[in-house]
């Protein structure tokens, strides 16, 4: 119990905040910070009040000494769903990341990821900057670790969770959920039967974050915790390339896949099994 | 079937890649003498996903797209891909989210972006449906994409019933606003008002491609990949609805 009495939340904390805590002290700098009013241009005319820092910040700083850019989304502002501006800054900066590395700068990236992924009212655009994003982390990954962080209470959805399927490491804890579709949208098009979007022991059986790190989705598994979060984070950054990139092992997949029978409803236990075998 | 149409019409006497899903159609041809490989994903009514049945992109097409193109750059030709594009949606399902459908999608896109890395011309020809995760997977890695100008050629994040349910609007409400928000839009003009598209062409068949179809979508095809002088996406930047977009990467550099 007193273990608790020192312990801070991350997932209590905001976009910045998280942002500011995974960086060395002193070094936080916000690009396109909120006094800048780079807003969204398509919002308002459609009656959602917009935000002045569009619900991403960007934030320059170091990690254990190394250059980092930080890319964090906040899933207070529209659940974390990414429009145009949003969506350009997180691209333009892992673009911006991996430019630095061909110019001789090793900066390194991470995505702190609550997001149920493309904001409908910007539909087209969210899912262009997206697409954008996907090339950004493929190009910054061949020189440097790109490190995604899904901690709660978002969760991490839609093509944003390619891009957490893309990143060299990913960090979750037991709060968090990673999936493509969200729960509402795969029983609106798939039926209750399919999935239930309000049984929530159900869905983060499936999809959250102690699942997807015992079947191998997901590479760390960490308590709500500050500290253990950065201290994660800055071991992975410092720890260069993974031995494979997950998004690289299709014949693993695959032959798993085939060793499957789908025709039975499938539970997480089958997952686990199938995907770690004697690990799990 | 019309991403099935238009992989055979180009890939006419192409040699069949083997040892992939049955959902995907794969094959080395030719394109003005050039070697090119064509990818489509297709219906497959006894998919061992039942929801990955109707050319949706699940699991097996996901990691086997990956396959497809690592393939082609193992052979390190750089030859052409053309992802012959009518993908209606990713699949929709309690197996698919639980054997990680997200993990299976970033396989076919982080193919598709190292491929473009590596110096494949990558085209995208959209002839049909291009929807959110199932194009990401799909085409939207590409140097350069191509829409043929149909009513039933669109891009989207999401289906309309789906759309209008996370938005809390009904549906005729999301379509009044689509109309004057253009990347709402699920037309084409709207969505090449946005930038993205390379080229927008318009054929007599799009159902059954003739013989003259083939030849004009051929030719964009080899003057598609001529064109190409860069790796990166920047080719999609510049358009008026997308003045955003192009605004905050310059602020970035400015302030990095």
């Amino acid at each position: 119990m007193t273990d608790w009495l020192n312990k801070h939340s991350f997932v209590e904390l905001g976009a910045r905040q998280r942002a500011k805590a995974l960086l060395d002290a002193g070094t936080f700098r916000e690009l396109i910070d909120p006094f800048q009013r780079v807003m969204s241009p398509w919002l308002s005319r459609q009656g959602v009040v917009p935000q002045a820092d569009d619900g991403v910040v960007i934030a320059k700083g170091s990690v254990a000494g190394l250059p980092v850019v930080i890319a964090a989304i906040e899933g207070n502002f529209q659940g974390g769903s990414l429009g145009e501006v949003g969506g350009a800054k997180i691209a333009g900066a892992l673009e911006l990341a991996a430019e630095d590395n061909r110019n001789g700068i090793p900066t390194r990236a991470v995505l702190l990821l609550e997001t149920g992924g493309v904001r409908l009212q910007e539909a087209n655009l969210g899912l262009a900057a997206i697409a954008d994003i996907h090339a950004a982390i493929v190009d910054l990954r061949q020189y440097q670790p790109v490190i995604g962080v899904v901690a709660g209470s978002v969760g991490c959805f839609g093509g944003m969770s390619i891009a957490a399927g893309l990143c060299s490491y990913l960090v979750v804890t037991r709060e968090a959920r990673l999936g493509l579709n969200g729960p509402q949208v795969i029983e609106q098009e798939a039926g209750l039967d399919e999935y239930d979007s309000r049984d929530r022991p159900f869905i983060w059986s499936l999809t959250g974050g102690e699942q997807r790190f015992n079947s191998g989705l997901a590479d760390r598994y960490v308590a709500d915790d500050v500290v253990q979060i950065q201290q994660t984070v800055s071991a992975l950054l410092q720890q260069g390339a993974p031995e494979q990139q997950r998004s690289r092992r299709a014949d693993f997949y695959l032959a798993r896949l085939a060793e499957l029978d789908a025709t039975p409803q499938i539970d997480p236990a089958t997952v686990r099994a199938l995907y770690q075998g004697e690990r799990s | 079937m019309r991403g099935l149409q238009w992989f055979n019409a180009l890939s006419a006497g192409a040699t069949p890649v083997q040892g992939l899903p049955d959902s995907l159609q794969v094959a080395d041809g030719q394109l003005n003498g050039q070697s090119v490989r064509f990818l489509a994903v297709v219906t497959d009514p006894n998919n061992r996903f039942a929801r990955a049945r109707n050319g949706e992109v699940g699991l097996l097409e996901g990691w086997g797209l990956a396959k497809a193109v690592d393939d082609a750059i193992a052979r390190g030709d750089k030859r052409p891909l053309i992802a012959i594009v009518d993908v209606p949606s990713q699949a929709y399902g309690r197996r698919e989210e639980a054997l990680g459908i997200h993990q299976a999608l970033a396989a076919a896109a982080d193919s598709y972006a190292r491929a473009r890395l590596a110096g494949h011309p990558v085209i995208a020809l959209l002839v049909g449906k291009a929807m959110s995760g199932a194009f990401l997977a799909h085409g939207y890695q590409a140097n350069r994409l191509i829409a043929l100008r149909d009513p039933g050629v669109m891009v989207h994040a999401m289906g309309k019933a789906s759309a209008a349910r996370v938005t809390l609007r009904s549906v005729e409400e999301l379509e009044a606003l689509a109309a004057s928000v253009p990347p709402m839009a699920y037309d084409i003009d709207s969505y090449a008002s946005l930038g993205l598209l390379w080229e927008t062409l318009t054929v007599s068949q799009i159902e059954q491609p003739t013989a003259d179809d083939v030849a004009r979508v051929s030719d964009c095809l080899v003057n598609a990949i001529k064109d190409i002088d860069s790796a990166d996406l920047s080719g999609r930047l510049g358009a008026s609805n997308r003045a955003a977009s192009s605004h905050v990467r310059q602020l970035l550099r400015e302030q990095w």
